[in-house]
């Protein structure tokens, strides 16, 4: 009944890709200066967003832990900046960030619910602090400056993550292990009895979507070139993904593209605007979303769609 | 060789002894029934076959395997699968959807995309349940969810089922129904150990039963010997 519509998706839901991307990658060459550092903020945050929705996405798993892999990839990128080139860098950043989920996975991924939310937010202060720690009494300076790398650069590599983490997404997801994934989000009880072994598949998935925030740290701190623990280990990091996933709505895979993407805009309009402001407007879009909103801007487009097409397929 | 054994096994729940040195066997090809009051243990001891406890002492063997203290999902994929007291299907998935996952997963010889999904159709066909294949489980009625669990279950590809109140809170027509299913599901070779209060049933489906009382085995025998046993006759209706 709807095959012309799925033969249709299958043309041009790549094609839609492939044109965005292609302007995303021009954007450089036609938009050079502020553009391109704002385009690339919001590529950070989509990053964020999306590889936290690979994991606490169908198992529903809250993980506050964002901010503690995106500092780690942040201070490796300050730490060995200087010495190794930049793609090293940015790999060493998210494997540091994958090894770090895969031990905190292994120890906490027992806990359920809102124990698990509080220690992987606990985490990322408890980083900060060994960090300041470290700091203060072994090197005497807090902060380091990070080594320089210039827009267009630090724009294309964000760009190359942000392709791979949406890859990563969109194969996770299709893929029997996916499907395994949200079935530990419906009932984990039921998921171990069916033969899932729900403890590694979690770990696992846990660490790969590390990866991907590590990487991504590792080339936003180039950007700011100074960082100290308060900045590499902001607790706003790690409540920017959940908020904007759930703005777009976690049920499709552009759902969390689409709330990353107008909030990230949204923020950065908000900050040179409204600078005194920002945040209370910002709560306020936040507030009235998740009131009007409660499946997130995919929702809404849902709801939309029908009205536009009769709701003709409501039944189907 | 029984493919099923307990030996003293026991489990405490703080100072209650939920299950206490219980010995228990079930044969190959057997359909055995496991009854007794609320809080007798029969879904605790459940648990610890399947490896959702792990019991304090004593020893679960299967196929002459000691799988004492496994991890649930191994279990599973060396060939006994369950279902639950309570229902547990994953409630925003389509009925396809619960049974595919237990045929990607719970079979340790590992199964491709296709084959899985060959099986979970014509398991959904088995069930009855091919009409509702694409349902989400959670819209589903009590009598089609208790399918779909056993459906998920037997896409396992299991050598003993469990089943923990199969019958509870189904009509008479589901209860009949429920019955024929389990003897069909004896038919494919597959042994049963079931607990059950629906007493009807379980004298006309079972070939053995074992009575548990306060965590410990109170008697066990045909159905016959157990309907006749004064000793558990006592333990359901009082002296």
């Amino acid at each position: 009944m709807n095959t012309t519509r799925v033969d249709l998706r299958k043309v041009w839901v790549p094609g839609l890709l492939l044109i965005i991307l292609v302007l995303l990658a021009a954007l450089p060459v036609r938009r050079p200066g502020y553009t391109v550092i704002l385009v690339g903020s919001i590529l950070v945050y989509i990053v964020l967003t999306v590889s936290w929705v690979i994991f606490s996405g169908p198992t529903g798993y809250i993980s506050l832990a964002p901010a503690a892999f995106f500092g780690v990839g942040m201070y490796a990128s300050a730490v060995l900046g200087m010495a190794l080139p930049l793609p090293v860098v940015i790999c060493i950043g998210g494997l540091a960030s994958s090894c770090l989920a895969l031990a905190v996975g292994a120890l906490t991924l027992r806990l359920r619910g809102i124990y698990f939310a509080i220690f992987t937010f606990g985490l990322v202060e408890l980083i900060k602090h060994l960090l300041l720690w470290y700091e203060i009494n072994m090197t005497g300076t807090r902060g380091r400056f990070v080594v320089l790398v210039d827009n267009n650069t630090i724009y294309y590599v964000m760009l190359a993550i942000l392709v791979m983490t949406l890859l990563a997404a969109y194969l996770i997801r299709r893929s029997r292990y996916g499907l395994a994934l949200q079935s530990i989000g419906q009932d984990e009880e039921a998921a171990v009895h069916a033969g899932i072994n729900v403890t590694a598949l979690k770990i696992v998935t846990f660490g790969i979507s590390a990866v991907f925030v590590g990487a991504a740290g590792a080339i936003w701190a180039t950007q700011l070139t100074y960082i100290d623990p308060y900045i590499a280990f902001n607790p706003l990091n790690s409540f920017m993904p959940v908020l904007m996933a759930i703005f777009g709505g976690v049920g499709q895979l552009y759902g969390p593209i689409l709330g990353a993407a107008v909030l990230a805009y949204s923020r950065e309009v908000l900050i040179t605007e409204f600078p005194y402001y920002y945040m209370l407007l910002f709560g306020i879009m936040l507030v009235v979303a998740i009131l009007y909103l409660p499946h997130g801007l995919v929702g809404l487009m849902q709801k939309l769609w029908l009205r536009v097409s009769g709701g003709q397929h409501a039944n189907t | 060789m029984p493919i099923l054994e307990g030996e003293g096994v026991t489990k405490h729940f703080g100072g209650l002894a939920a299950v206490s040195r219980v010995d228990f066997g079930v044969g190959q090809g057997e359909v055995v029934g496991l009854i007794g009051p609320n809080g007798a243990g029969k879904t605790t001891l459940f648990n610890l076959i399947s490896g959702a406890l792990v019991p304090k002492a004593g020893s679960i063997r299967f196929n002459g395997e000691n799988i004492t203290g496994l991890k649930p999902h191994k279990i599973c994929r060396m060939g006994v699968a369950r279902t639950f007291q309570s229902v547990k299907v994953f409630a925003n998935m389509p009925a396809f959807e619960n049974v595919l996952l237990g045929s990607l997963f719970g079979c340790s010889t590992g199964t491709s995309s296709a084959a899985a999904t060959r099986e979970a159709t014509d398991l959904l066909e088995f069930m009855g349940l091919s009409a509702v294949s694409a349902i989400p489980a959670k819209d589903l009625t009590l009598g089609n969810q208790k399918r779909l669990e056993v459906a998920r279950a037997l896409a396992t590809k299991p050598e003993l089922l469990l089943l923990d109140e199969l019958m509870a809170g189904l009509n008479h027509t589901e209860v009949a129904e429920a019955m024929e299913l389990v003897t069909r599901i004896r038919e494919q070779g597959i042994t049963v150990f079931m607990i059950e209060h629906v007493m009807k049933a379980i004298m006309s489906v079972c070939d053995r039963i074992m009575v548990l009382h306060h965590g410990e085995k109170l008697a066990e025998g045909t159905p016959e010997e157990i309907a006749a046993s004064k000793t558990v006759i006592e333990v359901y209706l009082g002296e």
